[in-house]
């Protein structure tokens, strides 16, 4: 049955049907939502969990490491500069191999500081080695959360749920939450074979040297490879369960007989299927791709989807300074490793939650000349409303 | 009843902490890790800061504990203890926890993350090995460093005495969020450590031990006397042994005579500097005033204390030290005030 929700409570109610032990956070727009459910679903004894308010979230992501290290599933959530706070602690939960999962509330990442939603946080950690799946919708939010689980525990990988702060957090719309029992069948209760117990005393976090640390990033890299098999399959699974699956790796819209594709990721891409089909009605062969999974990178579906296609332009909502786009950037190292030379317009928007309005995304299919001589990338023309024409069509 | 423990015979069979780890002749680190993980057994769970102690002991896939033990970070061992505990709850286990950290883990670093372990009440037992500076990556101050020391980072020169401040009071820090238990130790006074070890055991929810652990190489002195310098540390009144309980002071260990600072001093080529100089007596002289003073505030001794106790009264009340050398004087601070 559908209920309407905001995304952050329909967040938090799949969290606590995944049955966390250990719930840790430290508030922080635009996640706050998400914990004050988690928080009130303990206190009125609906969700059976330690919640731990942590001093930061430094604090939180290690205090979800040692929960999921003494075998508890464990779940946190933030966002921002409490990313980037964690980010030690990131790297060290993907090193551990702990199978945590939170959710990452995608927001600005200051100066200046800015609350709205981009890419930004999410980005900067992408070579911590979590898993980064980026959802569209708050149903896809609950769906992804619930695989989340399974795909940390099976691949002993950690799983960022990459949802767009304020357009997906705090945002109203109908949600179909499933039962108890289908969460159970979809996933299994959480052991840990490494769990920290005086009956099977074991190291966790020892020294490593020249001769074998890079064996364990291999195997950690490995261990990656491996997930986008597994992403996928759980979402077929889901979809054979539950009767909504997401794309798995990707999401394709009208690709057929399309020659310009719009490939991104998160909440705009509700606006950019609109798009596409005005411009199929109006005769231009378009199509979008949605990068669900950017952590495994799926190199090889994105060239397989853009073989054949003639114009691929890529929008995002974050930038490497000094370089451009970074999806845009690594999509055209796996086309160019598959002998495909298309060329990949870079387009970067929507950052510190400037609107990505259907418009801008028109013109944004529009090819546009690059404003400057060795440029990689261009900005998405602004959305111009009547009282903001001083600020020019495009910077 | 089901339980995780190991047979109890294996726990007399082995050392929690067992041989053929990395640390240094004399390292009082280890010598204080292995009291306090025999003391309290293989049935635990140990979080390890980063460190020497980390380091010594896990080397390049060797590990030298025989009870289940992690590090994650350098400044989230007590988050991650927070994190294990709330775990261990979850699931009706009662496996103690125990954190071990140096003073940079403790002091610097690792504050915030134990603030807010104690402050939510988690049933842990925080070990801090104090051995008054960062060791681990050569020697360099920490907040435990004490006045007037020589490290890497607060070396003497032409215009300096070695460390500017004060050593960070920190068992007044943590005893002030009035958690259940914490006290002060030295590997010199095993049955002091012993027992307040197995009291901290006995109590639930957040304990702190602070135990002076010499370390031979950062301090400069024989590592044959690391006892002996910490025994000196007590004797001399710079490292009062002391319990709190819920933020009040419940016990110390009173002294029958008090030695000068100079014997515990002199031993350690850390404070070498400051013999055979006008300005180097004058940080002496200090340094004497400073255990006078903490004394005088636990009331360690039956007789008067000789020094200029109220001087350094005033510039531990001041807060963040300074040269004696060029500080005012009491006169010039009383006609200040």
């Amino acid at each position: 049955m559908k209920k309407l929700l905001e995304g952050s409570q329909a967040v938090a109610e799949a969290v606590r049907l995944c049955r966390p032990q250990v719930v840790a956070a430290y508030p922080i727009t635009p996640q706050t939502h998400i914990i004050e459910r988690l928080a009130q679903q303990v206190a009125n004894g609906e969700l059976e969990a330690e919640f731990i308010n942590a001093e930061s979230e430094f604090g939180a992501a290690s205090i979800v490491l040692g929960a999921v290290a003494a075998g508890a599933r464990a779940f946190t959530a933030t966002a921002s500069q409490g990313l980037l706070l964690m980010t030690e602690v990131l790297y060290n939960i993907a090193g551990l191999r702990l199978p945590v999962v939170m959710v990452c509330a995608n927001r600005a990442v200051g100066a200046p500081i800015n609350i709205f939603s981009d890419h930004q946080d999410s980005m900067a950690v992408r070579d911590a080695g979590w898993i980064q799946l980026y959802v569209e919708s708050n149903q896809e939010a609950v769906d992804t959360l619930i695989q989340a689980y399974r795909i940390a525990e099976v691949c002993g990988l950690p799983v960022m749920v990459c949802m767009d702060g304020f357009l997906l957090t705090h945002t109203f719309e109908p949600v179909d939450l499933p039962t108890q029992v289908m969460v159970d069948n979809f996933l299994p209760p959480f052991h840990f074979s490494r769990t920290l117990a005086p009956s099977r005393p074991m190291t966790l976090g020892g020294g490593s040297e020249p001769e074998n640390y890079q064996e364990f990033r291999m195997a950690q890299f490995e261990a990656m490879e491996n997930a986008r098999a597994v992403i996928e399959a759980f979402d077929a699974e889901f979809d054979d369960q539950f009767g909504r699956a997401h794309g798995g790796l990707l999401q394709a819209y009208r690709l057929h007989g399309a020659q310009t594709v719009l490939l991104g990721m998160g909440s705009l891409m509700g606006a950019v299927r609109d798009v596409v089909d005005k411009l199929r009605d109006q005769g231009q062969a378009v199509g979008a791709l949605r990068l669900r999974c950017f952590r495994p990178f799926p190199a090889q579906a994105l060239t397989q989807y853009l073989s054949g296609v003639q114009r691929i332009v890529v929008l995002e909502k974050a930038i490497s300074i000094g370089a451009g786009g970074i999806v845009a950037a690594e999509l055209r190292a796996a086309l160019h490793q598959a002998g495909n030379m298309t060329p990949v317009e870079s387009v970067i928007g929507g950052l510190g939650g400037r609107d990505l309005t259907p418009e801008v995304i028109e013109t944004v299919f529009q090819e546009t000349p690059l404003n400057e001589k060795g440029a990689t990338f261009r900005f998405a023309p602004n959305h111009v409303m009547p009282d903001e024409t001083d600020r020019g069509d495009c910077l | 009843m089901k339980t995780n423990a190991m047979d109890k015979r294996d726990a007399f069979r082995h050392n929690v902490l067992t041989s053929g780890h990395r640390a240094c002749s004399g390292c009082g680190e280890a010598m204080a890790a292995r009291m306090v993980s025999d003391l309290i057994g293989p049935d635990a769970i140990y979080i390890n800061a980063t460190g020497c102690l980390q380091v010594f002991t896990t080397h390049n896939q060797q590990s030298a504990w025989q009870a289940p033990w992690i590090h994650s970070v350098f400044a989230n061992a007590a988050a991650v203890a927070s994190g294990v505990e709330a775990a261990l709850r979850a699931k009706g286990k009662g496996t103690p926890v125990v954190v071990q950290a140096g003073d940079g883990g403790t002091f610097d670093i690792g504050l915030q993350c134990l603030s807010g372990m104690i402050e939510r009440g988690h049933d842990v037992l925080f070990v801090c090995y104090d051995n008054e500076a960062y060791m681990n990556t050569g020697v360099q101050r920490s907040s435990s460093t004490p006045h007037a020391v020589r490290t890497t980072t607060s070396p003497p020169g032409r215009l300096s005495q070695g460390k500017h401040h004060l050593k960070k009071d920190v068992i007044s820090i943590i005893a002030a969020h009035h958690m259940p238990y914490a006290a002060t130790a030295t590997i010199a006074y095993f049955p002091d450590l012993k027992a307040k070890v197995e009291k901290a055991m006995r109590i639930k929810g957040p304990r702190f031990l602070q135990i002076l652990s010499p370390c031979p190489l950062g301090w400069a002195h024989d590592s044959a006397l690391s006892v002996t310098v910490s025994r000196l540390a007590v004797e001399t009144g710079l490292f009062p042994l002391v319990e709190l309980e819920h933020g009040e002071l419940t016990g110390v260990m009173r002294l029958a005579e008090q030695k000068p600072v100079e014997e515990y001093l002199r031993p350690q080529g850390r404070f070498k500097h400051l013999f055979g100089s006008k300005t180097g007596a004058v940080e002496l002289r200090h340094l004497q005033a400073l255990a006078d003073a903490r004394i005088r505030h636990y009331d360690l001794l039956d007789a008067d204390t000789q020094w200029d106790t109220e001087r350094a009264m005033q510039s531990a009340r001041h807060g963040r030290g300074g040269y004696a050398s060029s500080m005012p004087t009491s006169e010039a601070v009383k006609n200040d005030a």
